[in-house]
């Protein structure tokens, strides 16, 4: 570029100037950092930032409201011997687990059903994922109210229907009772993602292939087992990573249904850590206790990686 | 023989296993509904049969809209939706674009980083963010929020946006670069306008989400004026331990119906955007 010193004044010299300028802005290296800097620049200050200040919190001693002091690893010192954070991280394991073979086994088993031709499919497809689109909160209070200890209605229909003994189980109030409720639940809210996700991996298939092997005589099941699970597997490890993560640090259901109880039966990474920093006010522990939702997560994840690696 | 065949299998492959699943996914809405027109001597009697209302009556919606701060908190949240979902729209493009289409140092990095912190679990982050909100003196404002629901909504819109903008042919972008506009009027004028439909489904992803999020909104907004339906409804109709279950029911229902209108006129960009990185990745 020939670099020309011409006062301002001169027309000419403006409007090289402009153009420059304007080359310099239509550089994809400028043009780019410029689009990306601002939402780069957000990302850090709210999700960057507050990760790390995390991590130096739980190295804190810090009540709510007050300064902190250092105290070094001593907060994970104290989860290490606190009974009920171990409680909660059997049950997060447990949660995170159970529900979420039983949404990729019912959202395959759902997909399955709606990869078939029938009337009104569409509607039936949009009226299945109200579950994932509604509120949870909203969705889950609805759930309280059909386990509620006197009105059941699912306690009414074992009973009057099916001759159960009076006045039925409670739901949420027996520790095992209650960890199945929340699973049944979560995966109610869940599985239909895994289904219409799944139902487009499905439509993804060419129909040849199914053909050709029935044409070879292999049976149904062998079809699934051969040509349709095969296929499947990218997209059932993208969705069971999501769900994973999503139900590892599950918190809206928990808190409405059981706050973490029967004697902290039910309580996940998720739901000690606020009862410890916003309910106990010691924000230092509580960062600790969110913090520990790392290493488990990334153990769960690695070992899918290396299961959805062997099989298929 | 054969014709018993055809009539069994699609009753034992499609039809009874599709009530099954209908019934599971759709009983709560149902119960929402009939619990919510329900008399209170009529809710509280174990003696009714109780999956049809015998006495309809509306008390409990006439009282929700009367006694609680309903309205206001519909107004909040669907403030704060519309606002986070604009936001998150626009940061989704500034990232997406240039991600998608342009070589700069750098563009790798990025674009991991906006994965990483798609996938920072929320838990993770409200303990430091309550802390930050504090010093920022936004507690009980609506803006707490505003700012805050961006973050989980970000990554989501510019990952799916990528895909999107990856899709229209360099052809156009050269063609327009060649009659002379810049790469802004080339984005936002030949690019977006195509991308139309990967807008629509980032932005009622983006909304439906931001509905549903509570955990944020639980620890910000303490005042009533300031809550969203979800906070407001745990808040406020469940007081110690007394549960105002026709209320709940008709909060619930009403606080799905504005997600579930805006969901049934988007179905399909809403599946597209759901199963994008999914099937696509």
């Amino acid at each position: 570029m020939a670099s020309t010193s011409a006062s301002l004044s001169s027309p000419a010299a403006a409007v090289a100037g402009r153009r420059r300028y304007r080359e310099f802005f239509e550089r994809e290296g400028i043009f780019s950092w410029l689009m990306v800097t601002p939402p780069l620049l957000f990302l850090a200050a709210l999700v960057g930032y507050p990760f790390c200040y995390g991590i130096y919190l739980s190295l804190q001693e810090r009540p709510v409201a007050q300064a902190g002091t250092f105290v070094g690893l001593d907060n994970f010192v104290t989860l290490a011997g606190d009974p009920v954070f171990w409680r909660v991280a059997a049950n997060t394991m447990i949660y995170t687990v159970v529900a979420t073979v039983l949404k990729a086994v019912g959202g395959l088993g759902l997909a399955l059903v709606m990869n078939q031709v029938f009337p009104l499919k569409n509607l039936v497809r949009a009226a299945l994922l109200l579950p994932f689109i509604v509120p949870t909160v909203l969705s889950t209070i609805a759930w309280m109210w059909i386990l509620d200890p006197s009105f059941s209605v699912v306690n009414w229909t074992m009973i009057n229907v099916f001759g159960a003994d009076k006045p039925g189980p409670a739901w949420l109030g027996n520790p095992t009772l209650a960890m199945i409720s929340v699973i049944i639940i979560n995966t109610w809210r869940g599985l239909p993602f895994y289904a219409i996700t799944l139902l487009a991996g499905l439509q993804t298939i060419p129909a040849e292939l199914h053909e050709a092997a029935t044409i070879d005589g292999a049976s149904t099941w062998n079809r699934f087992r051969y040509i349709t699970l095969p296929l499947l597997k990218p997209v059932i490890f993208i969705v069971t990573m999501f769900s994973v993560i999503f139900t590892f640090s599950d918190f809206q259901l928990i808190y409405v249904l059981t706050r973490g109880g029967p004697a902290n039966a039910t309580h996940l990474f998720a739901t000690y850590a606020f009862d410890i920093a916003m309910l106990g006010g010691q924000f230092g522990l509580g960062a600790a206790v969110a913090l520990a939702i790392l290493p488990p997560l990334a153990l769960i994840l690695v070992a899918l990686a290396i299961y959805m690696r062997r099989v298929g | 023989m054969v014709e018993g065949r055809g009539f069994l299998r699609p009753l034992l492959r499609l039809w009874l296993p599709l009530a099954f699943y209908v019934v599971f996914t759709l009983f709560p809405f149902y119960w929402m509904a009939v619990t919510s027109l329900k008399p209170n001597r009529e809710l509280y009697n174990p003696r009714n049969m109780p999956l049809i209302v015998h006495h309809p009556t509306l008390k409990h919606y006439v009282d929700l809209l009367q006694e609680t701060s309903f309205l206001q908190w519909t107004w909040n949240t669907m403030l704060v939706a519309v606002v986070s979902t604009v936001i998150s729209l626009v940061f989704g493009v500034m990232l997406a674009y240039p991600l998608a289409r342009m070589r700069f140092a750098g563009a790798t990095l990025i674009a991991f980083t906006v994965a990483a912190t798609y996938l920072v679990p929320q838990p993770l982050l409200f303990i430091p963010m309550a802390d930050i909100i504090n010093w920022l003196n936004l507690g009980d404002t609506l803006t707490s929020v505003m700012l805050t629901y961006p973050t989980l909504l970000v990554p989501f819109c510019a990952w799916l946006l990528m895909g999107y903008f990856k899709t229209v042919p360099r052809d156009l972008e050269d063609a327009a670069r060649i009659d002379g506009a810049t790469r802004i009027q080339t984005m936002v004028k030949v690019i977006l306008p195509l991308c139309g439909p990967g807008l629509i489904s980032a932005g009622i992803f983006a909304f439906t989400l931001a509905q549903n999020e509570f955990l944020y909104a639980l620890i910000f907004l303490t005042d009533t004026s300031v809550r969203t339906v979800p906070v407001g409804a745990i808040a406020e109709l469940i007081r110690g331990d007394v549960f105002y279950w026709g209320q709940l029911m008709a909060a619930a229902l009403l606080g799905s119906v504005p997600v579930a209108v805006i969901y049934s006129f988007f179905v399909e960009h809403y599946v597209a955007g759901l199963t994008a990185g999914a099937v696509k990745g």
